[in-house]
């Protein structure tokens, strides 16, 4: 498998969330608005793009028998990066987001991929595996997201789609808890539908 | 400061840890195909949440303050958890052997669910004393059991519907979850709780 597959593989075929159905408590809670499904896409994706390239480097070091708690232990760290780096520079986000920023440490995504791929494989590879699977995320949620708002507030990063009409009365449903599942289950249904 | 009965309606219903909060999605997908395996689950859950919020609680306000670590919070708490849930599989599988013939396979799953770790920041981050953050435990490990159990009944109805193969599987069942999420909505201002 060449770089860009490696990549691609994670972004599309292998996506996260809609594909293989991980990840799905952020999917749901944090795609409300499109800035709030960019953000924890974004978080996740250096979580997962810099714990891929620590344990790559480690992956001979690392006795077999207690890897999993050393996993849990380097996404931990870079979980505690991000979760201070938000606070101090997007409180706003971070107060959006709330538990689930810490919560990105028992993403199954993160120490899926940790498991699956850069405990065997090298660093470049495991980089670029780490940021396809990290961006397929921030993508989904970010599409989630924008339905969310377009449809539960009229709006679209701030600005209104609809005109200002339909952004006075909105389909509220839309980003209260139940839109979110609905928006996930009809995607899901789509890509069975069209995609396979 | 809420009182502890109104601390557990919120937690149980208001707040509903899976159809609100969206925590513990992974087994509330996972393991809702009947419901034996969804009680069972539901069990584990609010043992386990329980003894975490008790361990991580007294570790938070013990050490972690005290000793100005609270940058460590993430890590201790998730190493704390997932060896708690070996301990008391271990234990379960000595001492109370038709409790761990009930429970004993799901322990093994919960150490990733987020719900345990989510609940164990929630009361920290609520600022909850130790009967408080004991209530919303066992509340919020009902809610999860309530919710599961309900599932898991339509599941087992749902494997006999005729449905569009399309929506076989996630997509119905994240529909039947969002109809659910909608009936849970209509707890919110019960004993003025938002």
């Amino acid at each position: 498998m060449n770089k860009w597959q490696i990549f691609t593989r994670g972004l599309v075929k292998e996506n996260a969330v809609l594909i293989l159905m991980i990840g799905l408590c952020p999917a749901l809670a944090t795609s409300g608005t499109v800035r709030d499904g960019f953000g924890m896409g974004l978080a996740a994706t250096f979580v997962l793009l810099f714990s891929n390239i620590i344990i790559s480097i480690m992956r001979k070091r690392i006795p077999h028998e207690v890897r999993i708690p050393i996993f849990i232990l380097i996404i931990s760290t870079f979980v505690t990066i991000i979760d201070y780096f938000m606070q101090a520079y997007q409180p706003d986000l971070y107060r959006a987001l709330g538990v689930f920023v810490p919560l990105i440490v028992v993403n199954c995504m993160i120490l899926g991929r940790a498991e699956a791929y850069a405990s065997k494989n090298s660093v470049i590879n495991s980089a670029l595996d780490g940021l396809g699977v990290g961006l397929g995320f921030t993508l989904t949620l970010t599409v989630i997201g924008a339905i969310r708002e377009m449809l539960g507030s009229g709006t679209l990063l701030g600005v209104a789609v609809f005109g200002e009409a339909f952004k006075q009365s909105p389909v509220i449903f839309m980003i209260l808890p139940p839109g979110a599942f609905l928006v996930i289950g009809v995607l899901k249904a789509l890509i069975n539908k069209y995609v396979k | 400061m809420k009182s502890p009965a109104l601390i557990f309606f919120s937690a149980f219903l208001v707040n509903n840890i899976i159809l609100m909060r969206f925590l513990g999605l992974c087994p509330f997908f996972g393991v809702s195909t009947a419901i034996e395996t969804a009680s069972g689950m539901g069990m584990a859950v609010i043992f386990v949440m329980t003894l975490a919020a008790w361990i991580t609680w007294i570790i938070f306000h013990v050490i972690l303050l005290p000793l100005d670590l609270v940058f460590l919070r993430t890590a201790t708490f998730i190493l704390t958890i997932a060896s708690l849930v070996q301990l008391v599989e271990m234990f379960l599988k000595k001492s109370y052997r038709t409790l761990y013939n009930a429970m004993g396979i799901y322990l093994p799953l919960i150490t990733t669910n987020c719900a345990i770790l989510g609940i164990t920041f929630l009361s920290i981050d609520n600022k909850f004393n130790l009967l408080n953050a004991t209530v919303f435990a066992i509340g919020t490990g009902l809610g999860f059991t309530v919710v599961i159990i309900t599932f898991a009944a339509i599941r087992e109805r749902l494997d006999l519907a005729p449905i569009n193969p399309a929506l076989k599987g996630y997509p119905i069942s994240f529909i039947v979850a969002s109809l659910l999420s909608l009936a849970f909505l209509g707890f919110s201002g019960l004993f003025g709780l938002t």
